[in-house]
This record gives C-alpha cells, structure tokens and sequence, in this order.
C-alpha cells in the first residue's frame, strides 16, 4: 500500500478497524479448526473463515475503489459458494453419522466400510 | 460519532461471540454464536452502505446456512450434549499459532493501513447497477461468473442429494442384522 492516495473523507471509521474486526473472527475460525475434533464445529469454524474473507472484500472496496463494485460481487460469489459448501459437508455429515453413529473425526478411521 | 459507536457495539459483538462460538461446550450454543455474528456482519455490510449484500447476507447466511446447521445438529447430537475436544497440547499449540498470528497480522496492518483509504460519505450504490453488472458481458460486468455459480449451485443439489440419499441394499442388510 502507497501513500498515493490521500485520505479525503473524515469518514468515521477507518478502514484499518474493519480489517482489524475480520482478523479476529479470521483467527478465531484457525483456532476452532484447529482445536474441535465434532465435525459439525469444524463446519462452524470454516463458516467464520468465509465470513470474515466477506468483510474485508466489502471494506476494500468501499474505501480503496468506492466507483467500482468488483469486491461487492466477489462478496456475493463467496457467499454462495459457502452456502454450496455448507449444504454439501451437511449431506456428509450426516452420512457419516448414519455409519458411524456419531461425528467425532478421531472415531472415522474408513469412510467405506 | 453515533456511526463510531454503532461500529464499536458490532465489533464488540463479533470478536466476543466468535470466540465463543468456536470455545462453547455445547455445539447448539456454538450455533448460535455463530448466528449472532453473522447478524453482525450483516451489520457491518449496512455500516459500508452495501444494502444488496445486507439482504444477501441475512437472507442466504443467516436465514438458510443456518436453519441447514440447526436442523443438522438435531439430526446427529442429542440436545445439551457436551462434545469434548482435543487434547491440552493441541489447544496449546493451536492457541500459539492463531495468537501468533493474530499479532502479526494486526501489526502488519496497524503499521501499514492508516493512511491510505478514501471514503465516499453518504456514496449509495443502484439496484439497477448491480443488476446491470451482473448481468452484462462487458468490462467489469460479471455474468460469466454468475453462470458458474448457477452450475455450481446445480451441482451442489444433485452432490448433496447423491451423498445424503440412503442406499437400498445397505440399508436392507442393515435391517436384516437387526432382525436376527
């Protein structure tokens, strides 16, 4: 980032606390995928991943390209694309669970029996 | 200043229940953080003047992806259930590196991001913009991608319906051991 663009607004929040707000709920997400062996919270956290990729695409384009509106659509697009995500590892889940009896990720040693 | 505190309030209420949602014992009440900040993103989004993307997130994230986890949830854990997790060293070790780089990241950007924004008050974008932008094949316009998300879509309908449908003959062995 250069310094060529000058700050010409007084806008009340800058764009630096946007950022600062998705980075949070960027890491929490790494830190329950890490931590959680329930594949459903495993699900959540990468929901929270998606989410927080969603700010920052609307905050840069709103403060760096306030003409345009690529971030806008590629905000839209992730979000469909999550939701197309989201229906599928569900369809799993409960698949796995109709096998397994449970979703604990450490009790999946084969997914065909 | 109401727009500051107003901005404050919604990331109070993302970075609190985001921990929480990935932290809680109880995978019903993770759920419902995680709804919480959708919501609040949702907010954020109205905060930035993308109203299209407000109604996209409410409706499609806080709407439908999260009826998809509740109702996933009652299908496979019984309610209030505690689910465990890992290992002390893995919560240690996974602490380290999202804290790790949580201060990287947040110095990077305290370092290099103040500066440099320019914002447009009170800039509001058409409806009939973004209609035109997603549906033309020009210049920054974007019915190309649209297209490919209504294939994916497609095939995320027939792939969930293909993983989740039962099969037959497993499922007639099944009932079969059950009987003797």
């Amino acid at each position: 980032m250069g310094e060529f663009i000058v700050n010409t607004s007084g806008a009340a929040v800058p764009l630096a606390a946007y950022l600062i707000v998705s980075l949070i709920m960027f890491f929490a997400g790494i830190y329950g995928f890490f931590t959680r062996k329930n594949l459903v919270m495993i699900l959540i956290s990468i929901e929270l991943i998606l989410n927080s990729v969603d700010i920052n695409f609307a905050a840069f384009n709103r403060y760096l390209f306030p003409e345009r509106m690529e971030g806008l659509f590629y905000a839209l697009f992730v979000i469909a694309v999550s939701a197309c995500e989201t229906a599928v590892a569900i369809a799993i889940v409960i698949n796995v669970y109709r096998k397994f009896g449970n979703t604990e990720v450490d009790n999946i040693q084969q997914m065909k029996k | 200043m109401a727009e500051q505190i107003i901005f404050f309030i919604l990331a109070v209420a993302i970075a609190l229940f985001s921990v929480l949602a990935v932290t809680s014992k109880r995978i019903i009440r993770s759920a419902i953080y995680l709804l919480f900040v959708l919501v609040a993103t949702a907010g954020l989004f109205l905060m930035l003047h993308y109203h299209f993307l407000f109604a996209v997130q409410v409706t499609v994230y806080a709407g439908g992806i999260m009826v998809l986890f509740i109702m996933a949830i009652f299908l496979t854990h019984r309610p209030g259930e505690i689910v465990d997790r890992r290992t002390n060293r893995k919560v240690k070790s996974s602490m380290l590196l999202s804290f790790g780089g949580l201060i990287v990241c947040g110095y990077i950007i305290v370092q290099n991001v103040t500066r440099t924004y320019s914002y447009v008050k009170e800039y509001e974008m058409k409806m009939q913009d973004i209609g035109y932008a997603m549906l033309g094949t020009g210049k920054y316009q974007f019915l190309l991608p649209f297209e490919a998300i209504s294939l994916l879509l497609l095939a995320c309908i027939i792939g969930a319906i293909m993983i989740a449908r039962k099969e037959k003959s497993v499922e007639s062995t099944d009932n079969k051991d059950l009987d003797k």
